[in-house]
């Protein structure tokens, strides 16, 4: 019995020690940390939008785009870039499920008029050397100055005008999707992402 | 035994990737470049140290029964300490790193030296200890990221090498390159060694 209570007294004052080292270093990270997120955050926003001199990612609106598979809301946040207190372009996060494999997230932002300015892949799982180039600016740069009127949202070898990349079309014809359906929800809710955004200049 | 001796053995004799092929999990799956190697193994060299720090200097505290999962306690919180430092001090090698960072706690190397050595050394032998197998585990993922990028991406710590021209050999990144590279280091160190006798 006596060992038996040494076995649970060790273990305990062993957990206990790491919980406490664990507490205090999570104290020491968590501003750090959360300023890393934010910074990544507008990094990408900084990427995609035209320039401006407010932060995008203090200046957002949240609309609802559908729900999940249980039910529960799914929101998309828009962030508004400003130049001098005008608006400059908006910028918001859309996700290609249709990838090589997994989910491909990308920024895209758009001038006020819907049409792109530029787009940034946040995170992906394609293939290395193949599909993970739809990273590099040969792609990306081919979004810039195209809306959903004056281009055909659909890689060449599906007969529309973005070029694939060798060897891969799969990731490129996800990442076209996924914008081009950004940029229809853009339009549909252009009133709503647009509302009071003059309210900082009147 | 000295302690340059203990020190020395990680490194080539016991190197745990090239000898005692422990570890190879994050080993063969991150190594797609020189420096994720490095941060990985730094990483891991870390946990080591501190792990076989504290199991060393309670080795006479903790009883028998329950030494693996004190062990395991110990091994998870440096990791967990060295995932929250990485995401808030080096967040593009978190990043790259990712799933393998807290993966570092399942890693059969730490768990081995602390069993096999430092819950059966002093303090000072169970560091150098640590501080040679940490290393010898760093150089070989650093070598293992090297040759994978060199051929794989033509460049070595991001730095083109064979220049613009170069057709990167894909197939190097890719997870089978990892064990094709890994064999051939394998080959080539038992060739130097048999040579040397």
């Amino acid at each position: 019995m006596n060992s038996m209570l040494r076995l649970a007294l060790v273990l305990t004052l062993i957990t206990a020690g790491a919980g406490l080292i664990l507490s205090m270093v999570e104290a020491v990270t968590r501003e750090p940390i959360a300023e890393q997120r934010r910074l990544e955050t507008l990094r990408a926003l900084q990427a995609v939008l035209p320039p401006g001199d407010n932060s995008p990612d203090q200046d957002t609106v949240q609309l609802l785009t559908g729900q999940d598979r249980r039910g529960r809301d799914v929101r998309r946040t828009f962030y508004r870039g400003r130049q001098a207190a005008e608006l400059s372009g908006v910028a918001f996060q859309v996700i290609a499920p249709d990838g090589y494999s997994g989910n491909i997230a990308v920024m895209v932002g758009v001038d006020p008029q819907g049409t792109v300015a530029g787009i940034e892949i946040l995170s992906h799982n394609e293939t290395p050397g193949l599909g993970d180039k739809i990273a590099l600016p040969v792609f990306k740069d081919i979004f810039a100055g195209k809306n959903l009127q004056n281009a055909d949202w659909r890689v060449k070898k599906d007969g529309g005008e973005f070029d694939q990349i060798t060897g891969a079309t799969i990731s490129p014809r996800a990442v076209v999707g996924a914008v081009r359906r950004g940029l229809e929800f853009y339009h549909e809710h252009r009133v709503e992402i647009l509302a009071d955004a003059q309210g900082g200049s009147q | 035994m000295t302690l340059s001796r203990e020190f020395r053995k990680g490194l080539w004799r016991e190197n745990a990737v090239f000898r005692l092929l422990l570890g190879l999990c994050p080993a063969l799956a991150v190594t797609t470049s020189a420096e994720n190697g490095l941060g990985m193994g730094l990483a891991t060299t870390f946990v080591l140290v501190c792990s076989n720090i504290v199991v060393s200097s309670l080795r006479k505290v903790i009883p028998p029964k329950v030494r693996i999962p004190s062990f395991i306690v110990v091994i998870a919180s440096f990791v967990t300490v060295v995932q929250l430092c990485m995401e808030a001090y080096f967040y593009d090698l978190y990043k790259a790193l990712g799933i393998f960072i807290p993966l570092i706690v399942v890693n059969c190397l730490i768990l081995g030296r602390a069993e096999a050595f430092a819950s059966k050394n002093r303090l000072v032998p169970a560091v150098v200890d640590g501080v040679g197998m940490g290393l010898g585990f760093t150089l070989a993922l650093f070598v293992l990221g090297a040759v994978r990028e060199l051929f794989g991406s033509g460049t070595l710590l991001g730095y083109s090498v064979f220049g613009e021209a170069y057709q990167p050999l894909i197939l190097m990144i890719l997870p089978p390159g990892a064990f094709i590279a890994m064999g051939l280091l394998l080959a080539g160190m038992n060739l130097f060694d048999a040579r040397k006798q």
